[in-house]
């Protein structure tokens, strides 16, 4: 996807010098797809995969002939179902294909000749010490076999990760105005903020334990404090930023204080709150992880330190796999969610 | 010295006094001097009159136009809007900068219709918003971003933008100075045809002395460090101007020679 993209955007500004008057002209909004030149459209980046598939299959049977076959029939299953497909998409590539396929496919092909290497180097050769490094094989089977109690883990994960991060994005919002516009508050608050604020919010953990009813609600306000302080720190500081110049223009259209802070303040410091959302967001998956591992006994954090305590490290990369999905995913969305509301910053700056 | 003489448009503009305004700015730090940005200023603008302010840079123009747009307070003296003393800012008088200050977060509408929604009259108000829309020639470009637009176009957006609320009196600092000549010039008869239609009283500080000359019925000459205003003079050439008349030129060399020529 990356890749097309960027060739794309190459192609581009070519096309749009053309056209000296682009300022006056009304946007149209989605922007035209550039056809990528016909050199670029090499048809073998299609036999990627299949190769790769192919020869993942093959080191596969190779590897797993001492092992009984129960453990790795998905794994099989997964590779020729992944063949099956990427040999129809080349035989139909003449009749339909996408950029988007274009630019997937040496991505999926490297990323199944890195499962082939994993699988030599662990079940294969026995490179790596066997408990704390399975093959794929035996990571998908875990994957599966436990998919229930993966899928409660994530749920609790979810829920407690949205709690702890919905509570400090509001607090933290809600005090970076506080002390972004108003002096007094930032006389009070900004020491406060710089000496309380950069404490990891892990390092609480042991007076959380102490203090609150539940490892649930202490695991909830911990993840809160994480999210908090960025939030706080850049919503504070885009709030106080705000171009002095735009405040001066609202004034003199009859503006109130409420209408500077909510419409003048707070739309102006957007781009720096989103930097603060982002950050509060990796801050509450590591503070969200290790709640889990000490003190929650629920949620992937949860499950990973079990798995561990009965050596089945198998089962901690199924987690981790989760786990990369589950967060990228979120952010992901985060992602979503800004370019919605930053639309009017393209074209501003660059994204 | 009556400018509804030109027209005879009712003018929505009040008078504007400027009287013994003093403005000092305090030291940054112990050594260094206090800076006397206006001294004793005094002046008068009757309603419905286009008075132009021209002066070298540093001469206080823009402290005088944040002073009576109420975002800054004199040191000495007062401002009157007809006979109300200016307190704060206000959306009796619009103001206008150089840049168009346009908000990046809202589109050209949104924009326009801010000072109905700070004021809470957009409901009553809405269909004003075309009106304005309409008047600077941007119906097309209701749903855009600022960026998206070219320099005059959002330089018109700020204009409607400062009209909308009918402010009694209408301040521009330089608005058309970032314009290239070209722009500057269509934009200089657009200011005066919005002008014309309300009868606004418009105060406009600039740097250019055709556009002084061009439009405005008089003309405020101001010297720096103290800035006060040196001389009034009058523009009695009728509308629509020619740039190249005699007239013209002559009053444009008289207003050079006072800049060129040491001040007595």
């Amino acid at each position: 996807m990356l890749f097309a993209g960027n060739k794309v955007n190459e192609v581009a500004p070519l096309k749009e010098s053309a056209q000296p008057s682009n300022v006056v002209e009304p946007p149209t909004g989605a922007q035209k797809k550039h056809e990528p030149p016909a050199e670029k459209r090499r048809w073998q980046i299609f036999f990627t995969v299949p190769l790769a598939t192919a020869t993942a299959l093959a080191l596969h049977w190779l590897a797993s002939r001492q092992e009984p076959p129960g453990e790795t029939h998905l794994y099989t299953y997964l590779l020729s179902g992944l063949l099956v497909v990427s040999i129809v998409a080349v035989a139909l590539q003449s009749l339909w294909s996408s950029d988007w396929m274009r630019g997937a496919c040496p991505l999926i092909a490297a990323a199944v000749l890195f499962l082939a290497g994993w699988e030599m180097a662990t079940s294969g050769f026995r490179w790596l010490p066997m408990p704390y490094f399975p093959g794929p094989a035996a990571v998908l089977q875990s994957l599966v076999t436990d998919r229930d109690i993966l899928f409660d883990s994530t749920c609790h994960s979810l829920l407690l990760l949205l709690c702890g991060y919905a509570l400090g994005v509001a607090v933290g919002l809600f005090s970076g105005v506080c002390i972004g516009w108003s002096r007094q508050v930032r006389y009070w608050g900004m020491p406060l903020l710089k000496i309380v604020g950069p404490i990891p919010a892990t390092a609480w953990i042991p007076l959380a334990m102490v203090l609150s009813p539940s490892a649930m609600v202490s695991a909830m306000a911990l993840i809160a404090l994480a999210v908090w302080f960025p939030v706080t720190m850049l919503t504070a500081s885009g709030v106080s930023n705000t171009r002095a110049a735009y405040l001066d223009v609202a004034r003199t259209l009859g503006a109130g204080r409420a209408f500077l802070i909510f419409r003048v303040a707070i739309p102006a410091a957007l781009p720096s709150i989103f930097i603060g959302l982002f950050m509060g967001l990796g801050a509450s998956f590591l503070t969200l992880v290790v709640a889990e591992t000490v003190g929650v006994k629920s949620g992937l954090g949860w499950y990973v330190s079990w798995a561990q305590g009965w050596a089945e490290y198998r089962k901690v990369y199924a987690a981790l796999l989760i786990m990369a999905a589950f967060f990228s995913t979120i952010m992901t969305a985060l992602f979503k969610v800004r370019d919605r509301v930053l639309v009017w910053q393209k074209g501003v700056i660059k994204w | 010295m009556v400018a509804v003489s030109e027209n005879t448009v009712a003018t929505e503009g009040a008078s504007l006094r400027v009287k013994d305004v003093t403005k000092v700015f305090a030291a940054r730090d112990s050594t260094a001097e206090r800076m006397l940005a206006l001294d004793a200023m005094s002046f008068a603008v009757a309603p419905g009159e286009l008075v132009s302010i021209i002066g070298p840079s540093g001469c206080g123009k823009s402290t005088l136009l944040r002073l009576i747009g109420g975002l800054d307070f004199p040191t000495s003296g007062e401002l009157y809007v007809g006979t109300e003393a200016i307190t704060g800012p206000s959306s009796e008088r619009g103001l206008v900068f150089q840049d168009p200050c346009l908000f990046p977060w809202l589109t050209v509408r949104r924009n326009i219709q801010a000072g109905l929604v700070a004021l809470g009259v957009l409901r009553e108000k809405r269909s004003e918003v075309n009106y304005f829309l309409r008047l600077v020639g941007l119906e097309g470009f209701a749903d855009v971003y600022p960026h998206h637009l070219s320099g005059g176009m959002a330089q018109r957006v700020a204009l409607a933008r400062a009209l909308i609320t009918h402010p009694k009196i209408l301040l521009l600092d330089e608005p058309l100075g970032a314009l290239d000549a070209f722009t500057r010039m269509r934009m200089q008869d657009e200011v005066l045809d919005l002008w014309q239609a309300r009868l606004t009283t418009t105060l406009l500080v600039t740097h250019d002395i055709d556009e002084a000359i061009y439009m405005s019925r008089r003309i405020l000459i101001m010297t720096p460090r103290p800035g006060r205003v040196e001389r009034s003079i009058e523009v009695d050439l009728p509308r629509p101007r020619d740039r190249s008349s005699a007239e013209f030129l002559d009053l444009r060399s008289e207003i050079l020679k006072l800049f060129t020529s040491p001040v007595s």
